[in-house]
């Protein structure tokens, strides 16, 4: 039977929360993986609440259901925390990952994480300050490599490198691996 | 080995569109087929192509143009959705009719009303008696991979036939999987110069396109649309087999998981099959005899090859993600129970229609119908031949 | 009559195409007529009018100048008649039972 991980992705429309999980799977693909990147469509509105998933295998993936059981979540947008339950479906041995300067135990605490392991990672503050935007997702991607133990910090660099080497100018490319650096070096476990 | 990249399926069709680059592709928006020809006008605009891209203001006009085209002698290509193959409606039989090897994708989406732009298989399945070739794709690289072969496919001479390649909307179209593509010069190769069949713009050689045919030929020509059809079957495989020996992934009528000594299965077709397939895998590490049957080639139907991949089973449910109104079950399930009717000991045949307007199909959805036919091949009672399987009750 | 041997579908021309362009020479509808436009030569002042009205092409026009009626294709409508003006009437349709056979030319 094929093994997979699977993410999901909370945020709001227009934070770059689809694009992360894009790019989270582009960087996956280039270490070798099988990867599956998709948004849940609804009615695209700036500000809504929406979610996105990954699914990453060493193996062919074939499986198109929704994703049901995260073991990862990633919660780009912190103010969605008691609008949308980030919890559901999570294992006891699952992951949370928040966009916030609060302390993991009380984020903990707030969204009654129980045995889950609860990260946080200021993303918003990271980007301003080297990217000069409110870009969190960027930076997510770097607490999401360092939580989850899937991808080494180089490697990620790489990818994102040969990514948005094609897209963006050198000034642009930089702020976002500075980003991704410093959230996978600031980012806080309990 | 190919270019290794993670695409959606939307850009899996448009990345083979532009490998094929044909002459002329007319296209009208629709959710969630927009972004093939979105990406495709990108590439005219670049110059990676010689399309001549025609701007229309509606799908009847796009398929409309589409035959002017082909009728010309040209390469033509064009993409759908849902509304936009209804709107397309009786140019679809005026297409197959003329017998012009257009090859359309048909990105699956429910069909209104109530509005919903999800996937679900109402649209294609409601063309299925329009006289055109479908191949059904389970993820961007079967996308991908039966566009390149369809164009063989209904450009041979044996066929003429336009072709439908269908992907699940959102499903397949919008998400992001790894796949392999060709080199451009291996599909260049591949799909061969187009050999126009008595072109309208061969001046030299007029010929009249479209007349009237009444009691005297009209059976004739119909006739002639179901040998073609005969003949594709064997085109289909012989094109599968030089794209076998081209990419190494293998293709047929359809897929056989665990099959040869299943005593019960599921037949599906689309994004449905690989979800499936991850059920089988569970079963059979139970050892639960469970098999799965993906079928790719809906039109025209192989029956005979149904026939002897799926007569040895005990029961078999066969999953439409389309009803037929007031039939007895969706398209798929009756002609599949039909065609078993040429079995000598037919299995039990059950009906479920699944995933309409994009609902989810869940692993535990496929585990209840796997729990239910063994229940069935076991000799218990069957309560309903036909029936919903995601739906509130 | 011609005895008309209709071909089966394996030796038709697929996609309902017709191979030999303007083969509706080859369909005699003459035939169909009960009435048959003659023209006085004498009346005609070569106006073309009739040439232009005649739905099956039937006005024979040679130099800019009406030359004769293909009545091997004219159906006897009566377009040419009523369509050539008033104050020259060069055509005027008489009953078919009149004549002895089709006949090609006025």
């Amino acid at each position: 039977m094929v093994k997979f991980m699977e993410v999901r992705w909370h945020g709001r429309g227009g934070q770059g929360t689809v694009t992360a999980a894009k790019l989270f799977a582009e960087a996956m693909l280039g270490a070798g993986k099988h990867v599956q990147a998709f948004p849940e469509y609804g009615p695209e509105r700036m500000g809504a609440p929406l979610k996105a998933y990954n699914r990453i295998s060493d193996d062919p993936l074939t499986v198109h259901c929704q994703v049901a059981h995260p073991r990862i979540v990633a919660v780009v947008d912190s103010t969605l925390i008691g609008m949308v339950d980030v919890l559901e479906g999570v294992p006891e041995d699952g992951i949370v990952i928040v966009n916030t300067a609060n302390p993991p135990s009380q984020v903990g605490e707030k969204i009654g994480a129980g045995m889950r392991k609860v990260f946080t990672v200021d993303a918003t503050r990271i980007s301003l300050e080297t990217m000069g935007r409110a870009m969190p997702n960027t930076p997510m991607l770097g607490a999401l490599a360092r939580a989850s133990g899937e991808i080494g910090l180089a490697d990620l660099l790489v990818q994102i490198q040969k990514n948005f080497g094609k897209k963006f100018s050198q000034k642009v490319i930089d702020g976002n691996l500075r980003a991704v650096e410093r959230a996978y070096e600031e980012v806080q476990g309990e | 080995m190919g270019q290794i990249v993670a695409f959606t399926g939307n850009t899996a069709i448009a990345e083979a569109m532009r490998q094929i680059n044909p002459d002329v592709c007319a296209a009208y928006p629709i959710t969630p087929s927009t972004e093939i020809m979105q990406q495709y006008s990108s590439f005219v605009a670049d110059g990676l192509v010689d399309t001549e891209l025609v701007a229309v203001e509606s799908e009847h006009s796009a398929l409309s143009a589409c035959i002017g085209a082909a009728a010309a002698g040209g390469r033509v290509m064009t993409a759908t959705s849902s509304q936009g193959l209804a709107l397309m409606w009786e140019m679809l039989y005026i297409a197959s009719g003329t017998r012009l090897p257009i090859v359309m994708t048909v990105v699956n989406r429910a069909l209104s009303s109530p509005l919903n732009i999800h996937g679900d298989h109402s649209d294609s399945m409601g063309a299925r008696d329009s006289g055109w070739i479908q191949l059904y794709s389970e993820n961007a690289q079967e996308a991908y991979d039966n566009l390149i072969q369809a164009m063989r496919i209904g450009q041979d001479m044996r066929v003429r036939l336009p072709v439908m390649v269908c992907m699940d909307g959102f499903i397949i179209s919008h998400s992001i999987e790894r796949m392999e593509l060709l080199a451009d010069s291996q599909v260049k190769n591949f799909v061969k110069e187009y050999i126009p069949h008595y072109p309208l713009l061969d001046t030299d050689h007029p010929v009249t396109y479209g007349p009237i045919d009444l009691q005297d030929y009209y059976t004739e020509h119909k006739r002639q649309q179901v040998e073609a059809m005969r003949e594709a079957k064997g085109v289909i495989l012989e094109v599968a087999e030089e794209f076998r020996a081209l990419s190494g992934r293998e293709y047929a009528f359809f897929g056989e998981y665990q099959l040869r000594d299943a005593e019960v299965a599921i037949m599906v077709l689309g994004s449905a099959g690989g979800t499936a397939q991850a059920v089988v895998d569970e079963l059979r590490a139970d050892g639960v005899k469970a098999g799965l049957l993906k079928l790719r080639v809906f039109r025209p139907f192989p029956w005979e090859e149904i026939n002897q991949s799926l007569g040895h089973l005990k029961a078999l449910a066969v999953l439409d993600r389309a009803d037929s109104f007031g039939a007895f079950g969706g398209p798929v399930f009756h002609e599949v129970r039909a065609a078993l009717m040429e079995s000598s000991h037919p299995p039990k045949v059950l009906g479920h229609i699944y995933g309409l307007g994009g609902r989810d199909l869940g692993l535990e959805d496929i585990r209840r119908v796997y729990r239910e036919l063994e229940r069935v091949a076991r000799g218990g009672q069957v309560n309903q031949v036909v029936d919903y399987l995601t739906v509130r009750e | 009559m011609k005895e008309k041997k209709e071909k089966g579908w394996k030796e038709i021309p697929i996609g309902g195409l017709i191979l030999e362009a303007g083969n509706a020479t080859q369909y005699e509808t003459g035939s169909w007529r009960t009435f048959r436009p003659v023209r006085d030569e004498d009346r005609c002042i070569h106006c073309l009018i009739c040439w232009i009205f005649c739905p099956d092409s039937s006005i024979l026009v040679e130099d800019g100048k009406v030359v004769g009626i293909d009545l091997t294709h004219c159906k006897g409508c009566g377009i040419c008649a009523r369509e050539c003006p008033s104050r020259v009437q060069a055509i005027r349709m008489v009953e078919e039972t009149t004549f002895e056979g089709l006949g090609t030319w006025d």
